[in-house]
């Protein structure tokens, strides 16, 4: 096949995707679109195969690696549970980081070997995705293993990290530019130590980075990983993968954006911020002194419910770690029976990934209709009976609207406090996932239901039930 | 060099154009379905499997390039394969009324 009638062929590639994209706009449409998509990929590895006339044992190792890899991927893309997805997403991206990173590296052995031969466009596309590539692969595997629970879930600091990294990265960089002027028998050295300086770099910058802040730091390695393919399309002269790794790029980046605006931050104080640390201190426990809790039971609770007019569900990840999101649907059910109007109040951080609860509570048979996002619910809370905060803390924290000196000050939060009378599910006073003081739990018109997130719901159900 | 140079602005064009597209498609996504946005896009970028494809199957003379590109198929497979299906089975559950 002929360079443009390759071209050419990979336009449709190209279209499906846009399409694929395009048709996330709802979720009627989101499946074909994603299937649109998948369909495009296979046009791409089709024309890709028979663009060129490869040689036998080439064929068998595209063959039996693609089987392998694609058999991997098929069975964790079954198998995974959807809590666990975050670390699904971290996973896959960091293979597609580092298949771009391997890419560069061959494409530079074979055209760096013959003088003359690399042009600087591409030369500088080989650097840069074999730099990027590598920050992501490294990135995402650390991502994962932070939320996979097999390197610890707090930030890892140390004196002078920051520094350190700066100039771990600078080394990178410096390698990489280095290649441009350098002899040819150094070139090769060169680029191994670009690509190892960025592998540790891609480490050490995500270890120092909380779980709590893991959404934002998968979503920018995954718009990493796209920008990395877009400039293995420089390199390997295919616009298709320039304009699909640049829709990656360019989305990811927006919504890693839309992820630090939902939690009032920038994005340099999630990398380098350290969240997570500032609260540990004694000050805050000293600042409850006096402050007493309600508990209640669920008994009570049911009748709250029960007689109510307006009830907001307000999931969070505890929620999920439960796997209570099938008995909360069945508890709405029973009260949508006994006409009362529940919805769903999402906080766009709500779980470990953007719209992770989303797909928590889809997954438990939730019509989507009932999900209501944050800008959407917040005006309903003063006409809402009661509210149900189920495992979720941090997005329902009033210090974010009041108290200057939180970590979490100016962050959107759900107004719950403003309902008419709150109940917490909670197993204890300890506090969420980002260590930070709640004083929700101390107001007059909250109530605590102690306890295992799934236990309490299935007494609140029998309790319902009863009323 | 003149050809290499038309060549490159054309793509550099082609990267403007998919910067703002991307942000266009993208902002009206409803934060209902980010993760499925992220899993999905996280597909797309499988796309680096046609680089692998070439560097496994071009490189006759090369054990290492063979080797390498081999292990580039088997992560770029896993890319493609585990990001579009892992979408699918998210988007299957959500659910109008």
């Amino acid at each position: 096949m002929s360079d443009n009638l390759t071209t050419l062929a990979y336009l449709p590639t190209i279209i499906s995707f846009i399409l694929a994209l395009k048709f996330l706009s709802s979720p009627k449409h989101a499946r074909l679109g994603n299937q649109l998509g998948a369909i495009g990929m296979a046009l791409a590895i089709a024309v890709t195969l028979a663009q060129k006339h490869f040689y036998g044992l080439g064929y068998m190792l595209i063959a039996v690696g693609g089987l392998i890899g694609g058999g991997i991927g098929w069975v964790g893309a079954r198998k995974v549970k959807m809590t666990d997805m975050p670390q699904m997403v971290a996973i896959f991206n960091g293979v597609g980081g580092g298949a771009v990173a391997l890419v560069a590296l061959v494409e530079f052995h074979q055209t760096a070997a013959e003088p003359g031969r690399m042009l600087l466009n591409v030369s500088i596309a080989i650097i840069v995705s074999a730099l990027i590539g590598s920050i992501s692969f490294a990135g995402s595997m650390v991502a994962f293993g932070k939320l996979q629970g097999l390197v610890g879930d707090r930030p890892i600091v140390w004196r002078g990290q920051r520094v350190g990294n700066i100039i771990i990265l600078l080394i990178g960089i410096t390698a990489g530019t280095f290649i441009l002027g350098g002899h040819s028998y150094q070139l090769m050295w060169l680029l191994l130590i670009e690509i190892a300086a960025a592998l540790a770099f891609g480490i050490l910058f995500v270890l120092p980075i909380g779980g709590a802040d893991m959404p934002v730091v998968i979503s920018l390695l995954n718009a990493c990983t796209g920008l990395s393919a877009s400039a293995a399309g420089f390199e390997l002269r295919q616009n298709v993968l320039i304009v699909s790794g640049m829709l990656v790029g360019s989305s990811g980046s927006l919504l890693t954006l839309m992820m630090c605006r939902a939690m009032n931050r920038s994005l340099g104080n999630v990398i380098f911020g350290a969240f997570g640390q500032i609260q540990t201190g004694p000050s805050t426990a000293a600042s409850n002194e006096g402050l007493t809790v309600r508990a209640t039971t669920a008994e009570d609770v049911a009748i709250m419910l029960a007689y109510a007019h307006k009830v907001i569900i307000v999931p969070g990840y505890g929620l999920a770690v439960a796997q209570a999101q099938h008995d909360v649907r069945q508890l709405a059910d029973l009260l949508t029976a006994r006409g009362v109007n529940v919805e769903y109040a999402i906080h766009p951080v709500a779980g470990r990934m953007p719209g992770h609860m989303n797909v928590l509570l889809a997954e438990a048979n939730v019509p989507y209709t009932q999900l209501k996002e944050m800008d959407e619910i917040n005006p309903e809370f003063p006409q809402t009976d009661v509210s149900l905060v189920i495992g979720a803390n941090d997005v329902v924290n009033p210090a974010a609207r009041s108290d200057k000196s939180s970590p979490i000050y100016g962050m959107p939060i759900l107004d719950v406090d403003k309902s008419k009378a709150v109940v917490v599910l909670k197993r204890s006073m300890n506090p969420g996932f980002a260590g930070i003081e709640n004083h929700l739990f101390y107001e007059p018109e909250t109530s605590m239901l102690f306890g295992d997130a799934k236990d309490s719901i299935l007494k609140l159900i029998a309790a319902v039930k009863a009323v | 060099m003149s050809g290499n140079t038309a060549v490159f602005l054309a793509e550099l064009t082609v990267l403007i154009l998919a910067i703002f597209l991307g942000i266009e498609v993208i902002s009206k996504v409803p934060t209902l379905l980010h993760t499925p946005l992220m899993s999905g896009t996280n597909a797309i970028h499988g796309i680096v499997i046609v680089g692998a494809i070439l560097i496994a199957g071009q490189n006759l003379h090369s054990t290492l390039a063979q080797i390498v590109g081999f292990f580039a198929m088997i992560l770029a497979g896993a890319n493609v394969v585990g990001g579009f299906a892992v979408t699918d089975r998210m988007l299957e559950m959500f659910k109008g009324k």
